[in-house]
């Protein structure tokens, strides 16, 4: 599904450089579901970005789902993120103005599809995470569980292979933090691929496997016996 | 090619972010509706002066005698110059080819009537050629010409306004009508470009009045049109030799400023012209600041737009937004709000200038209006400021890289 090898990265800090990611390696296999875990500054939201085409690496070779991604155009690697990656984040990112169902849908809009279409699969989504009554709110009127809902829709949209959440609980209290586990544990055991960005003990035991970082290298990878959210709810 | 979900996307964000619609679009109208105002105001205030002076032909030279206000030449000061047909013909004679036409006139004021109808009026007496000095327009009949000249007939041509007032609702061409005592037929009615005054006027030959009123061959005034070949610094050496000849003629001091009067209006038409060419500068200079004003203005909206959002740019970049697609519903929304604010403010100054405009006659403004392509031209200019100044942020925010523009909190 993904392979990485050693991926370097750096940013520039005024006349030196921070060197972030150093020679990271990493393979995810279809149907996993990982958590990259590490204090703040080890890298792992700068691995993830690269990994969501978001950010890109200086050296290395980043394969995903075979097609090698490497000096992409800002038009292909649009194109890419689209066909290929579901984004998950922090802050939600749902577009204030527009109700659920057109921030689910403008992925699809993205996509090319019709309107007719992109209302049906939008609203197909929005049952799916449960909110389909909630279609033509604004993100504004809603809690942050739901929206953070609306977020997963809208990443499951486009149909993606791989679903990238960035911290996705940590605006989160924890009994919603539990239940966007849940049902990200869920869409995993349909064969969601999903990498987690997290510095929460609780959520990583969560995943079927954690990631640890420091200081821009691998520490650990281990496979762990996955802690299933639903008991917590 | 239309894209009828871009058009979709743009509505709803316009709709959506009624303040940043508004704060571009009220930019926009006010810059083009002070433009079209102010513009259309230079505008009367033009239409004035060349109106002012479109009256009488702008190569006159009006020549006028008075009393002398210097002893000279053994003469006493006091004595009163009186102008002749001989006068007349002298300078008929020394100005040849450099005159295009010429009159002499004859003031008097009558008491006219017809049947019931009777008012005082004032006669000028003049030579055929008098009808280019003032530019007469003849609606009926026709001007005095030499035989009426030659022959002293009793002929009178009336101006439209005592047509009106004398004979009401009836044809005065033909009629006889009666000043102070004597019958004169009317031979041609005629109007006026300048204000209505001058269409109270009465027009007869120079010797019929001269025979009737006083049995001489006086003058009071003797007026020409220098030749429209002369440039400016010709027609005023022409005016300035002839009232050297006069002054000589009639012994006059050559300090002397009263005794023998020339008027030239080339000077005052040479006036004229700079002040109109001031004022189209002035109006260029406001109108280009206007704009300029709403250039910056529109600016400044844009890019303050497309900082504002930065993040909405980066999440349409994760979900997978073209570079393309981001810069065109950025600038499809600005030109779509600034050609229609435009628009509008077009249509509102215009509006005002056509309400406003009949009642500002008293604070010389004619007409004031702009020409359509002129304020077209002014809008689009402001629709491409705006679109530049959109285009170019845009392409910047439509270039970072999405992790930083979702970082842009």
């Amino acid at each position: 599904m993904l392979k990485i090898n050693q991926l370097h990265k750096s940013y520039p800090i005024g006349d030196s450089s921070l060197h972030v990611l150093k020679g990271i390696d990493l393979s995810v296999d279809s149907g996993e579901m990982v958590a990259i875990m590490g204090s703040s500054g080890s890298g792992k939201s700068t691995l993830l970005n690269i990994i969501g085409m978001l950010d890109e690496a200086d050296s290395g070779d980043y394969i995903l789902d075979g097609v090698p991604i490497k000096n992409l155009n800002e038009k292909k690697a649009a194109i890419y993120r689209n066909k290929f990656l579901g984004f998950i984040f922090q802050s939600f990112n749902l577009i204030n103005y527009k109700n659920a169902l057109e921030n689910v849908a403008l992925p699809l809009y993205y996509q090319g599809l019709k309107r007719k279409e992109r209302q049906e699969k939008g609203k197909f989504h929005l049952k799916k995470v449960g909110l389909l009554d909630w279609a033509h709110h604004l993100p504004s009127e809603l809690s942050g569980g739901q929206k953070q809902r609306i977020a997963i829709a809208r990443a499951l949209a486009a149909d993606p292979k791989l679903l990238l959440a960035d911290e996705p609980t940590g605006a989160l209290d924890t009994t919603t933090s539990y239940e966007i586990m849940e049902f990200l544990q869920q869409l995993n055991d349909e064969g969601k691929t999903i990498l987690i960005v997290t510095h929460e003990e609780d959520i990583a035991e969560m995943c079927k496997r954690i990631v640890r970082l420091k200081d821009g290298v691998i520490m650990e990878d281990k496979k762990v016996n996955q802690v299933r959210a639903s008991q917590y709810v | 090619m239309f894209d009828i979900d871009l058009w979709r996307e743009i509505f709803q964000s316009i709709n959506k972010n009624r303040l940043r619609t508004l704060l571009s679009g009220f930019t926009v109208l006010f810059a083009i509706m002070l433009f079209t105002i102010l513009f259309g105001i230079a505008n009367g205030l033009q239409n004035t002066f060349t109106e002012a002076f479109a009256d009488d032909a702008t190569n006159a030279i009006f020549i006028n005698s008075g009393t002398t206000t210097k002893a000279y030449k053994g003469m006493q000061a006091g004595r009163r110059i009186q102008f002749d047909n001989e006068d007349y013909n002298y300078i008929k004679d020394d100005s040849g080819n450099n005159i295009e036409f010429m009159t002499a006139r004859i003031y008097k004021n009558v008491n006219a009537s017809f049947r019931n109808e009777n008012d005082s009026y004032s006669v000028r007496a003049v030579h055929p050629d008098h009808q280019f000095l003032e530019k007469t327009l003849m609606d009926e009949g026709r001007y005095i010409n030499q035989r009426d000249v030659d022959e002293k007939t009793k002929v009178i041509v009336i101006g439209s306004k005592v047509e009106e007032d004398l004979f009401l609702k009836t044809k005065a061409l033909g009629k006889y009508l009666n000043l102070s005592g004597i019958q004169y037929k009317i031979v041609g009615i005629f109007s006026d470009e300048g204000n209505e005054s001058e269409e109270r006027l009465i027009y007869m030959p120079v010797s019929t009045a001269q025979q009737v009123y006083g049995n001489n061959d006086y003058v009071d005034q003797i007026n020409l049109g220098y030749n429209r070949e002369m440039n400016f610094d010709q027609a005023i050496s022409f005016s300035n030799s002839l009232t050297k000849k006069l002054k000589d003629r009639f012994s006059v001091a050559p300090a002397d400023q009263r005794a023998v009067r020339v008027r030239n209006m080339a000077e005052a038409s040479k006036n004229v012209n700079q002040m109109t060419t001031v004022l189209g500068i002035i109006v260029l200079i406001i109108g280009m600041g206007t704009l300029i004003a709403g250039i910056v203005g529109i600016s400044n909206i844009m890019i303050f737009i497309v900082k504002e959002r930065t993040k909405e740019i980066g999440i349409r970049k994760a979900l997978g937004a073209s570079p393309n697609s981001i810069i065109s519903i950025i600038l499809v929304e600005s030109i779509l709000i600034t050609a229609i604010a435009g628009y509008i403010g077009l249509l509102i100054g215009m509006g005002i200038l056509e309400i406003v405009g009949p009642g500002m006659k008293e604070y010389f403004i004619t007409d004031p209006g702009v020409s359509m392509s002129l304020v077209m031209s002014a809008t689009i200019t402001l629709v491409l400021a705006g679109a530049l100044a959109g285009y170019l942020p845009a392409k910047k925010a439509s270039k970072i890289k999405p992790i930083v523009a979702l970082r842009n909190d």
